[in-house]
């Protein structure tokens, strides 16, 4: 069986408290590296992460692309949406197949 | 020139030939396998977008939503009243096996049924914003999760087929034309025997008969 967790600063994921997800307020870059890495390893499934704190964590979540779970996911966070988790989509289309054909024009 | 130095034998003939038909063979398995998953690909890969602009826009307006229900009472309050959640949600493990990737599917159950456990305080001291707020992020929510199998499932997919890409470039314009080149170079050089050693009996044999017959002589 496994968990959901939301991790970000506390203003954008308080809410997700209410519908059932486990939530992880962090602050900064070291300490969400390892909040990170210790919900991996305990058997969370999804982890949505705001699109701010992923930024923040820069290349630290490319080593959850290639992994089975967990799925690491951007949401926008309460300070608006930086159009990071589009690119995120962008990206695998461009690693799939060799440049983006699908979504030139959206998010820009 | 062979690209490597291979020796002339019909023994390592034999063994080149075969790898060049294992090699042409899994070169094709592995074009059917690339082409297979990026048709599967671009088909996920467009409700991925399509998901996560619905997503973003429901989150977006969540956020406003707990944004003007903070506004509407104290912290504490706030704090409080989000503190003991009732509903939990729980994923059910399961996977599908897409050419041989495995794409892990996730399947959401409630703790409890009742719609209203989403609601985890009393109405009497929160403002009736929050309760706006909370039914919209509950009603994203199911979106969410299939955000996270969809985008998931692509981002394993395109390093599959980065990968299966690779693999058939490597094939198609190293192996291939290497063995070939090899297989061309064996061929050329054991024809190239056999016509010395043609000629070579040609000599002797007109050597043989010139001490037996002297027909220079005559």
């Amino acid at each position: 069986m496994y968990k959901i967790a939301v991790v970000g600063d506390y203003d954008s994921i308080y809410g997700f408290a209410a519908v059932g997800l486990d939530i992880c307020p962090v602050k900064d870059r070291e300490e969400m590296r390892g909040r990170l890495k210790q919900l991996a390893e305990d058997g969370y499934g999804i982890i949505y992460i705001t699109e701010k704190a992923a930024e923040e964590l820069g290349s630290g979540l490319d080593e959850y692309r290639e992994r089975r779970l967990p799925a690491v996911i951007q949401i926008p966070g309460v300070s608006g949406n930086t159009g990071a988790g589009v690119e995120g989509v962008k990206k695998t289309v461009e690693q799939a197949v060799g440049s983006d054909i699908l979504f030139g024009g959206i998010g820009e | 020139m062979a690209a490597k130095q291979v020796n002339p034998t019909r023994m390592e003939l034999t063994r080149l030939k075969k790898k060049r038909i294992t090699a042409i063979r899994g070169h094709k398995l592995l074009k059917d396998k690339r082409d297979e998953l990026m048709r599967q690909y671009l088909d996920i890969v467009r409700e991925n977008m399509e998901v996560r602009v619905k997503v973003e826009a429901g989150i977006k307006s969540a956020n406003r939503n707990f944004v003007i229900a903070k506004a509407g009472m104290s912290e504490a309050a706030l704090n409080t009243a989000l503190m003991a959640p009732k509903q939990e949600i729980a994923l059910e493990p399961g996977g599908k096996n897409v050419m041989s990737v495995d794409i892990p599917t996730f399947e959401y159950k409630m703790r409890t049924a009742d719609e209203n456990d989403i609601y985890s305080y009393g109405f009497a001291f929160t403002s009736s914003d929050l309760d706006g707020a909370v039914k919209s992020l509950a009603d994203v929510l199911p979106a969410m999760i299939r955000l996270a199998e969809v985008e998931k499932a692509c981002q394993l997919m395109a390093a599959e087929i980065e990968k299966t890409r690779r693999r058939v470039n490597a094939l198609e314009h190293v192996i291939i034309p290497e063995t070939e080149e090899s297989i061309k170079y064996i061929t050329m050089k054991l024809d190239e025997n056999e016509r010395s050693t043609q000629i070579r009996l040609m000599k002797v044999k007109d050597m043989m008969l010139e001490e037996a017959h002297h027909y220079s002589e005559k």
